[in-house]
């Protein structure tokens, strides 16, 4: 066959109306679209990949109780690679494309800044459901996540307590790590104790001797870690090496989140403070029902549940419960039912949005790690996000859609 | 005194350390040419190999010393004649495909091994103390092994029939080939050896640093750009941009802190190599290997 401009003219149309149907269908659907954005390869898969499993579980147990409003929910699941762009270019996607109902992920804080403003154009719902440094004021932005006064601000009083007033601070070089770093010092200055360094490292370091040295020299009582990814698990190692877990013990705002506590021998680990929403202990019967249906579905090497991939999971039930209360996926509706003071009892406990500040007011528990395990010292019920309370009112400015924390806590206005 | 001690070893540390993550780069593109973008993953491999041999019971010396750089020295032989012996002479072919190797293998050790591996191999010497500071056995222990290790490459480079086949083949292939050589052979040992140095070191360095599929994005610039600031004698040249780097960056992050450490290290390397565009080695030491 000879292939002229005309044949190839009448080929392309051909294909384009046999396949424009198959479009036609995909926007007249039955089912609901549920996205969800994170990094499945790549160096933060060691976040990405169980977050999935638990956001598939959802969806697996939502499609088993009927679904949504009579109709199937389909999830829609793309890998951001660990690169921002991808971010920014599957929002659009699943937000213009696949007009989905709601966007779920984002795992660093710079990925959820990338995403956020173009899902909040779209008045796509967006739902955050990692731990960060708080700060969102977004009305088309649910941050689950647990924020630094609701943790970080019940771990270092507690802390303190127990070793001593002088603290060094050593954190990620992004936004995350700086705002944090920020916030560690206000609650150790406000609980009479003192910062005597601050030190950040960019994502790829593996060598911590220089710093180990350092934290030697400064003698604090307690170091505190807002480390954040896989090549970061090495200050661990380093620090038991040279036998400084014995002398001077840690805390941390990260550690636990990619479950650093399997990656690292118990020894090196022992004795370690962090607060998050959820750890496995917790003791409820939704937990005990969540952690079997996790077994079924992904066997019992399965990776250890964690606040992030158990918030991917009451995120996204949060999210399908609001739908059943609005009867309708429509933005102002399904906004208005979250923020009606719906409670979703899940694995960490009840979980219910400000709405204020579109955060969540969650269960905080305190924990020790012994032999690779989190022991749970101290349990805290329904705190609120008062460090994003500060800034935002999103009742007195419904259509606000900034992040104030992004030049530091100073310039949010909070000393 | 015990303050200037403790930094001193630290700085030994890092300076052995960029040397051991470098060695088996300077064989293989020093030497041979080959920009070998899967570099990085070799250094992987050798420590998951370590991580699989301890949790199978193998004593960690063992696993450290003789399974890793055994096991990738097999695997590069295997690289070098599937994709490497097509490509000599095609550095930007060599380029593309080492890159699509590393992609590669990180993938297949994902599916593997997962995202995160538990990597339960502490390092297996314990704490010394220098006055009132304390270091880790271990780091001294790396530091000796690096000097034991360019001194063996030393002496089997110039003093072995086989160093001075590589040598021979590496300079002038048509020669050595016309004087008998198999330059075939000699390239595959070469780049198998090459394979087995980074074998060892991605071995011992993971006790310090875990093993990920993506921990050798964290190795390959610094090695690339040890190797490169070093120039044409890969011994001379790694060792001497080891501690021009190395020394540089554990410096800027003592004094300042981790991220200055970085940029230090980068900008000593642009500074180098603007002044002297074929390394240190270029200029300095020529005669050496």
């Amino acid at each position: 066959m000879t292939f002229s401009r005309r044949s190839f003219l009448a080929g392309s149309s051909a294909l384009a109306l046999s396949s424009a149907p198959i479009i036609g269908r995909a926007q007249g659907s039955d089912k609901i679209i549920f996205a969800s954005i994170l990094d499945l390869s790549g160096g933060l898969d060691i976040y990405g990949t169980a977050m999935a499993d638990a956001t598939s579980l959802a969806i697996d147990d939502i499609n088993a109780a009927g679904g949504l409003l009579g109709q199937e929910v389909e999830l829609k699941m793309y890998d951001a690679q660990s690169t921002i762009q991808f971010y920014t270019q599957y929002a659009t996607q699943a937000a213009a494309g696949d007009r989905a109902a709601t966007v779920h992920g984002g795992i660093t804080s710079a990925s959820r800044e990338a995403i956020r403003p173009t899902l909040a154009r779209f008045k796509t719902m967006y739902f955050y459901n990692t731990q960060y440094e708080g700060g969102v004021c977004d009305f088309n932005n649910f941050c689950t996540g647990s924020t630094p006064a609701q943790t970080v601000a019940k771990v270092v009083p507690y802390a303190m307590n127990k070793w001593g007033k002088k603290a060094y601070i050593i954190a990620a070089d992004y936004n995350y790590g700086q705002i944090i770093a920020q916030w560690v010092e206000r609650f150790v200055k406000e609980n009479g104790g003192e910062t005597v360094a601050i030190e950040f490292f960019p994502l790829d370091v593996t060598n911590f001797g220089p710093t180990i040295n350092k934290i030697q020299q400064a003698k604090p009582d307690m170091v505190f870690s807002g480390l954040v990814g896989g090549a970061h698990v090495s200050f661990y190692r380093q620090y038991a090496a040279a036998g400084m877990n014995a002398e001077i013990p840690i805390a941390s705002t990260t550690f636990g989140i990619g479950n650093e506590h399997k990656l690292i021998s118990a020894e090196e680990g022992n004795g370690l403070l962090a607060a998050y929403s959820y750890f496995e202990g917790v003791q409820n019967p939704e937990n005990t029902a969540f952690l079997a249906r996790m077994d079924a579905k992904f066997g019992a090497n399965r990776a250890t549940m964690n606040e992030l991939t158990v918030r991917s999971y009451e995120g996204a039930m949060l999210w399908a419960e609001a739908v059943k209360l609005a009867g309708s996926i429509d933005h102002a509706e399904v906004s208005a039912a979250l923020k009606s003071g719906l409670t979703f009892n899940g694995p960490s406990g009840p979980i219910t949005i400000d709405p204020q500040t579109n955060h969540a007011i969650q269960n905080v528990v305190l924990g020790e790690l012994q032999d690779q395990e989190f022991n749970i010292v101290e349990s805290y019920t329904a705190q609120p996000p008062s460090d994003t309370q500060l800034v935002c009112d999103l009742n007195a400015n419904p259509t606000l859609s900034t992040f104030y924390f992004e030049n530091g806590l100073a310039a949010a206005g909070i000393k | 005194m015990d303050l200037v001690a403790a930094i001193g070893l630290q700085l030994a540390y890092v300076i052995a350390n960029l040397a051991l993550i470098s060695l088996g780069l300077a064989i293989i593109f020093g030497m041979m040419r080959v920009i070998n973008l899967a570099h990085g993953e070799f250094l992987m491999l050798g420590g998951y190999t370590v991580v699989v041999a301890t949790n199978a019971g193998v004593n960690i010396w063992v696993a450290m010393l003789i399974l890793a750089p055994l096991v990738v020295g097999i695997i590069g032989v295997i690289v070098e004649r599937l994709l490497i012996r097509w490509l000599y002479g095609r550095m930007v072919d060599t380029l593309l495909a080492t890159w699509g190797l590393s992609l590669l293998l990180v993938g297949l050790v994902t599916s593997i091994f997962g995202a995160s591996t538990a990597t339960t191999v502490a390092p297996p010497l314990g704490a010394i103390q220098i006055g009132t500071y304390s270091a880790s056995g271990y780091e001294l222990f790396l530091i000796l092994i690096t000097i034991v290790l360019l001194i063996l490459v030393w002496l089997t480079l110039r003093f072995t029939k086989l160093g001075l086949l590589a040598r021979g083949t590496m300079q002038n292939a048509e020669m050595a080939s016309a004087l008998g050589v198999s330059t075939s052979k000699i390239y595959m040992i070469t780049f198998g050896l090459g394979a087995a140095v980074s074998g060892l070191a991605g071995g011992l360095l993971a006790p310090m640093t875990g093993v990920l599929p993506t921990i050798g994005a964290t190795y390959i610039a610094k090695a690339f750009i040890t190797v490169i600031s070093g120039g044409s004698a890969i011994l001379a040249g790694t060792t001497a941009g080891s501690i021009l780097l190395g020394g540089l960056n554990g410096i800027f992050s003592f004094i300042v802190g981790s991220t200055f450490g970085e940029i230090a290290l980068l900008l000593a390397a642009i500074i180098l190599l603007r002044l002297m565009p074929r390394g240190i080695t270029g200029r300095f030491f020529r005669k050496s290997l």
